[in-house]
């Protein structure tokens, strides 16, 4: 597991690094030093497991809070003489699984805690104790996965990780199969930030959907943009720092920073694969023309560059 | 005879060669330093092509027991910038290596690689020139046959040593990727070279071919997952060379299994500590440099942050490790943020093979006397540069409370750096390499 806590700096902000040292090399003198881009490309890739580990367990700790107030909620309305049954039900249903499954036990410490208040709210304690247990489930998830993924001998060879980094991709497979449809690419000639939806282009410079508008981003759950706005009524969680993605983002549209950042680690595939150009389709259009397929902005000429050797 | 460092030896300031201003022109960046086996001649390239081969003094026989000094022998441009019109590029100048060959006939030889181009330098000494031409004057221009009236045979006469120096062969077109080492074999008929993918064979009188005896490429680029950061002869067997990677790992082969040596005889690596796991553990575990030593025993790999040594007979770890600079592991985001995690450090053995150098940052080198279990830090800097001053050792502090005369890590300049250092094969005379001026310190004889 990355150690994270030696570097002041986040995942988010290592990523625009990254990104911007592979841009520049582009103009370099002497073309584009394939080492050092390679280097570069490992950092992009642990960056984004970090960056998608936390993103999954902070979609893992929502969706456990959602359920746990579903719950609450209904509960509420019971009878209260009802409720007490409802809840020795519902925690022997919740604790009589076993310790192998720890996610479920989740529920179990939340609806133990119930009778002692019939607030809707969490109390903060409650919360993070929510948090605390969902996050260290999902990262402990998150943990085995990749542990799995690894050599089962305890002494970790680089050389033979050459294929551990599409395994790990592995791991979220379930939950990226939501918004698999939905590509955002940037186009660093243009710096203009586009995404193809199940087909459909359009630009995120011009997106309003993610402005303000609480009801529109709470149906899509798996919007990492929206979670900006919802995160901070938590006091205990670390929100993701937004990455200072000057250079390469329309201005007026800060609120999709986090979304275009977890879309662009998705175009870094695997190690050195992202950086390398996929093969367009079609050439993007910037006033929405429809595409009949997915389609790849080429990464620029900094990957075309890095092909053409 | 070389004795051992650390403690033992006192280190002086001897000379230091280059402008002395700070503002540094990008053409003057010492990229290499190289010493000929008898180590009379030091040989530095630089960033703008050229090489400046310095010769040293004869002993002074009243002076016994100074030193010769090394003063310029001869500078010449080895490589012109270019342009790959194909591949719309510019292929950088800047000498990437140096290498001498062993000393045949009055004439020395060295081999100087760009990025892409390797060339075979003649420098050859002309003390005496021809005089008294029946057919040409004396400033060349060519007499008329019918007004010569008499006969005379021309004579050689003595002149000030001029020193020349000439390409002999140009070993072009075969690398697609950066060469990153040359180094020549033991049998002094045929080198190496090597890019970040592949290695060439070459014979040093053949230019227009060479056999490629490594190639890492993968047959799609997407799949590329580590390339060729050094490689060298071994020092005796003609047949066996290493190349080291980016993931840091070391490659033995064997010319005589097969024609291509993509298949190694072993692998030295070492397993990664996985408490130590960063974003950055990728690039501090590459190799940037990799040496053997004279007896040809051992190897000695530097990555980022330490120096190993390993026994050729044991692959699975290295017998000595010696912590270049442990202090820098807290820094790793900001030395990445800068650039500088990507530096290159190379490393030297002394001539006995008892003790290594290597540089660091703020213009510190760091030397490691295997036997005594010593390492000392020195700085190679205009201020301690007075003649004969004995240098002091440093220290760095990485946190905590700092202790007198010790330097905190946060004061390092890492603009200040030493990449490149070599040392005299029988002497204690050492070469260090700052950003565009060269140090020469000796041990200091009593």
């Amino acid at each position: 597991m990355i150690n994270t806590m030696e570097c002041a700096m986040d995942a988010q902000n290592l990523i625009s690094i990254s990104l911007r040292k592979i841009h520049n090399s582009r103009t370099q003198r002497g073309g584009i030093k394939l080492h050092k881009n390679l280097l570069v490309s490992y950092v992009l890739r642990n960056a984004k497991q970090l960056y998608m580990n936390e993103k999954y367990a902070e979609i893992y700790r929502m969706q456990q809070y959602e359920e746990v107030m579903t719950v609450c909620n209904e509960i509420q309305e019971l009878n209260p003489l009802d409720l007490a049954e409802d809840i020795v039900e519902a925690s022997g249903d919740c604790c009589s699984h076993g310790a192998g499954s720890p996610l479920i036990m989740e529920p179990a410490s939340v609806c133990c805690a119930l009778p002692a208040s019939n607030h809707p709210a969490h109390t903060p304690h409650q919360q993070q104790q929510l948090q605390a247990t969902a996050a260290c489930s999902a990262a402990g998830l998150a943990l085995q996965s990749e542990e799995v993924c690894k050599e089962t001998n305890s002494a970790f060879f680089r050389s033979c990780c050459a294929e551990a980094y599409p395994v790990t991709d592995c791991d979220f497979s379930s939950l990226s199969a939501v918004h698999c449809n939905k590509t955002t690419v940037l186009d660093l000639d243009t710096h203009v930030v586009t995404t193809v939806e199940s087909g459909y282009l359009h630009q995120d410079c011009c997106a309003v959907q993610c402005q303000g508008a609480q009801a529109p981003a709470k149906k899509r759950k798996f919007d990492f943009g929206c979670y900006a706005a919802e995160s901070e009524d938590v006091p205990d969680f670390t929100p993701c720092k937004r990455a200072r993605f000057e250079d390469f983002y329309c201005p007026h549209s800060e609120q999709l920073d986090t979304s275009n950042i977890s879309n662009l680690i998705s175009i870094f595939g695997s190690g050195f694969t992202g950086l390398v150009s996929r093969q367009a389709d079609s050439e993007l259009s910037l006033n929405g023309q429809f595409c009949s397929k997915q389609t790849l902005a080429s990464l620029g000429a900094w990957t075309r560059a890095i092909v053409a050797f | 005879m070389a004795g051992g460092g650390g403690n033992d030896v006192q280190w002086c300031f001897s000379q230091v060669k280059g402008a002395i201003d700070d503002d540094v022109a990008e053409a003057d960046i010492i990229s290499t330093v190289e010493f000929n086996h008898s180590g009379e001649l030091l040989a530095t390239g630089d960033k703008g092509g050229r090489v400046v081969i310095f010769q040293q003094e004869p002993e002074n026989k009243s002076q016994p027991q100074c030193r010769g000094e090394y003063n310029v022998y001869s500078t010449f441009q080895s490589h012109e910038p270019e342009f790959d019109y194909l591949k719309s590029l510019e292929i950088e100048e800047k000498i990437n290596k140096i290498r001498w060959l062993p000393q045949k006939n009055a004439a020395q030889f060295l081999l100087s690689t760009n990025d892409k181009t390797i060339k075979l330098w003649k420098i050859s000494e002309r003390d005496k020139r021809p005089e008294g031409y029946n057919l040409k004057e004396e400033d060349g221009r060519y007499r008329d046959p019918t007004t010569v009236t008499t006969l005379r045979v021309p004579v050689f006469r003595p002149m000030d040593l001029m020193v020349e120096a000439s390409p002999r062969r140009v070993f072009a077109n075969a690398h697609t990727y950066h060469i990153n080492s040359i180094s020549v074999n033991s049998d002094y008929e045929t080198y190496l070279s090597a890019d970040d993918l592949r290695v060439n064979l070459w014979h040093l009188e053949i230019t227009d071919r060479s056999f490629n005896i490594v190639d890492i490429k993968p047959a799609n680029m997407e799949e590329l997952t580590e390339v060729i950061t050094a490689a060298e002869f071994h020092p005796n067997q003609c047949n066996t060379f290493v190349y080291s990677s980016s993931k840091g790992t070391i490659r033995l082969c064997d010319m005589r299994a097969s024609a291509l040596c993509d298949k190694h005889s072993k692998l030295f690596e070492e397993p990664e500590d996985p408490s130590n796991r960063s974003f950055f553990s990728e690039i501090i575990s590459s190799i940037s440099d990799v040496k053997f030593s004279h007896n040809g025993r051992y190897m000695m790999t530097r990555d980022y942050l330490s120096v190993k040594i390993w026994d050729l007979n044991m692959e699975s770890r290295p017998v000595e490790t010696y912590q270049v600079g442990e202090y820098l592991r807290s820094k790793l985001c900001s030395l990445y943020e800068n650039d500088c995690i990507f530096d290159k450090f190379e490393c030297c053995w002394n001539g006995n093979d008892s003790v290594v150098m290597t540089g660091s940052y703020n213009n510190f080198f760091r030397m490691f006397d295997r036997g005594q279990k010593k390492d000392v830090t020195l700085e190679a800097s205009r201020e301690s540069s007075k003649p004969r001053a004995v240098l002091k050792p440093r220290k760095v502090c990485g946190g905590g409370k700092r202790k007198k005369d010790e330097i905190s890590v946060d004061s390092l300049d890492f603009n200040k750096k030493i990449l490149h250092t070599a040392w005299h094969p029988q002497e204690n005379i050492i070469a260090v390499a700052t950003t565009n001026n060269l140090y020469i310190f000796q041990d200091k004889l009593n």
